[in-house]
């Protein structure tokens, strides 16, 4: 861990914001700027050979209720994380990138991540899952739509202030 | 399979064919619930194939946000409905890996027997349905027949026969009742001289054969690309399972026990052994028909039928384990346990491939986050690839070898 970590702050500087090797599962922070170059060095180095992307999920920090958000230790933010583990060596590693809930905080106008789907094709539809659920939009996708959720579906429900719709085709929603 | 213009089977080569889009599904009965493809097709020929999911979405995820990691359980259990007690035991080992929480000897060893007959049954709906796919009635039947005992097994065990709830943070529910352990030695013992049944009705059928070999041929690259797991990754000659290459938590559950990856060995191309003498029976395996080729629907169909032989060596040692293990089956936690502060992720191997759950906790006995990782959601994005260029009745073929359950992929 500490080797890759070094390795990767001599080659990416300061697109690594991060390193947390105390918790249950080690975990590096990248800048979405970096996060294609980090992620082609990770699948394409041989010593490291991250070959099989596990999953990508979309955290939303964010507490409704005022009284808790006054006493939260996190500003509202989004968080994208990714599982990646190697066959041949047989180990893991957690990578996170951390955005905005709306770029630039205007609301309704979803923060972007760079899409890693040209390395691992799982990420395919990890991320129309992220993008259907959390509302992040994942840039130079080949088929950034929903997946789950009907295409016409208002919102992102995976997200914390997320409001059932009243109705949805005539069908009472609450 | 590509198709050649030589090639006596597409009769359409003289007559003029237009391209066509035809809906498949979502209540086609061979596709393992409500999956709907739309296949682009000139004649019989299928150039593209788009999957649409999300029919049984049951927002999983969310609810998980709002309920304690033992009321989320039951959940688990209607993600793969096939394999419940595997969804159980995944969600319940990350519980455990948050909150550090170790298990007695007997829990552990009482975990390898219910998962692994989960894994048995889950592989005989797996194989039965798939002969339903081809167009064969019979192997669904005595599939479902050994299926039965299992639940009523299952039943005994914890009252449910689909949804167990059984395996949970902290253990089990329960201990297995008085007498158990010897009725599941007699259902071994009467299933196993039923595995060369089954290698009859379909490994050896030269009709199952020529509608499997060669057919939906993917490569090992291709397969850890799409993040392909489980049988469909071994079918493919990936030596990798997380019963031997997982995280310590997940392998120790393991340890002591003697069984086998299957895969087919590079250099011989043979399969390990499968141990079939021992089930005093003759009949030895059937052999690799010369038309298979490594990474088709046959081989994806074979590990699977190889793994129920190893499940079922899994379970005898278990079983004796078990009765000689000191402790207790593992009390659950309490309901509303406090989580710390974290976030843990952890895969597990289940019939279908890796099934991985996230588990991220600000402190609170609720989880901030869950995330079930499914396996046969990454098995069935790879179609698309697979389905290119073959004829249609293949996509049937394809799409059950995948061996998919709707239920996880949507959640």
């Amino acid at each position: 861990m500490s080797d890759l970590v070094s390795q990767l702050k001599e080659r990416f500087g300061d697109g690594i914001v991060d390193v947390n090797a105390e918790t249950i599962d080690d975990w590096i922070e990248v800048t979405p700027d970096v996060l294609l170059d980090v992620c082609e060095f990770l699948a394409g180095d041989s010593a490291i050979k991250l070959d099989m992307l596990n999953c990508i999920t979309a955290v939303d920090y964010l507490h409704t209720d005022p009284k808790k958000a006054a006493k939260a230790d996190f500003d509202p933010h989004m968080q994208v994380v990714y599982h990646l583990s190697s066959i041949e060596h047989k180990h893991t590693l957690v990578l996170k990138v951390k955005v905005d809930r709306w770029k630039n905080g205007e609301e309704g106008s979803l923060p972007e991540v760079p899409s890693v789907a040209g390395i691992w094709r799982t990420a395919d539809w990890h991320e129309r899952e992220v993008y259907d659920l959390s509302g992040v939009l994942f840039t130079d996708h080949p088929n950034m739509k929903r997946i789950l959720c009907p295409d016409d579906w208002v919102g992102y429900p995976l997200r914390k202030d997320y409001e059932m719709p009243l109705e949805y085709h005539g069908i009472r929603g609450r | 399979m590509s198709t050649k213009v030589d090639d006596p089977r597409v009769i359409e080569f003289d007559v003029r064919t237009d391209e066509m889009l035809i809906n498949m599904g979502p209540q086609h009965p061979s596709t393992h619930g409500v999956l709907r493809l739309i296949l682009r097709t000139d004649g019989e020929i299928v150039s593209e194939v788009e999957p649409h999911l999300g029919y049984l979405h049951r927002c999983a995820e969310k609810i998980g946000e709002n309920l304690t990691p033992r009321q989320w359980v039951p959940y688990t259990d209607r993600m793969d409905y096939l394999a419940g007690m595997n969804m159980n035991l995944g969600w319940a080992l990350v519980v455990e890996k948050l909150l550090e929480h170790d298990l007695p000897e007997k829990a552990r060893h009482l975990r390898v027997v219910i998962s692994e007959m989960g894994r048995i049954a889950s592989h005989l709906v797996g194989m039965g349905a798939y002969g339903l796919d081809l167009g064969t009635f019979s192997p669904f039947l005595y599939a479902f027949r050994e299926r039965e005992k299992i639940l009523d097994l299952f039943e005994k065990a914890c009252g449910a026969r689909l949804t167990y709830s059984y395996l949970t943070p902290g253990g089990a529910t329960g201990d297995l009742p008085p007498g158990w352990v010897d009725e599941c030695r007699d259902f071994l013992a009467q299933f196993k001289p039923c595995i060369p049944e089954f290698h009859e009705l379909l490994t050896n059928n030269q009709i199952f054969i020529s509608r499997t070999a060669g057919i939906g041929v993917m490569s090992a690259a291709t397969a850890i690309n799409y993040g392909c797991t489980g049988p469909v990754l071994r079918g493919s000659g990936v030596p990798y399972d997380l019963r031997f290459n997982g995280e310590e938590r997940y392998t120790e559950m393991y340890e002591g026990y003697q069984f086998d990856v299957i895969v087919q060995d590079p250099e011989t191309g043979k399969y390990p052994d499968p141990h079939l003498k021992e089930f005093g029976d003759d009949l030895d395996y059937p052999e690799i028909p010369k038309e298979a080729i490594l990474g088709d629907c046959w081989h994806r169909f074979y590990v699977r039928m190889l793994e129920v032989v190893q499940a079922i060596r899994l379970v005898e040692q278990a079983l004796d384990k078990y009765e000689s293990a000191s402790g207790d089956w593992g009390q659950p936690i309490k309901l509303t346990q406090k989580l710390p502060k974290g976030e843990a992720y952890l895969e597990t191997e289940a019939p279908r491939g890796q099934m991985g759950f996230y588990l991220v906790s600000t402190g609170d006995s609720i989880p901030w986050r869950v995330r079930a990782r499914s396996s046969c959601f990454c098995n069935l994005s790879v179609t698309s690839e697979l389905c290119r260029g073959t004829l249609l009745a293949d996509v049937p073929a394809i799409v059950g070898s995948l061996d998919v359950v709707m239920g996880e992929i949507d959640r």
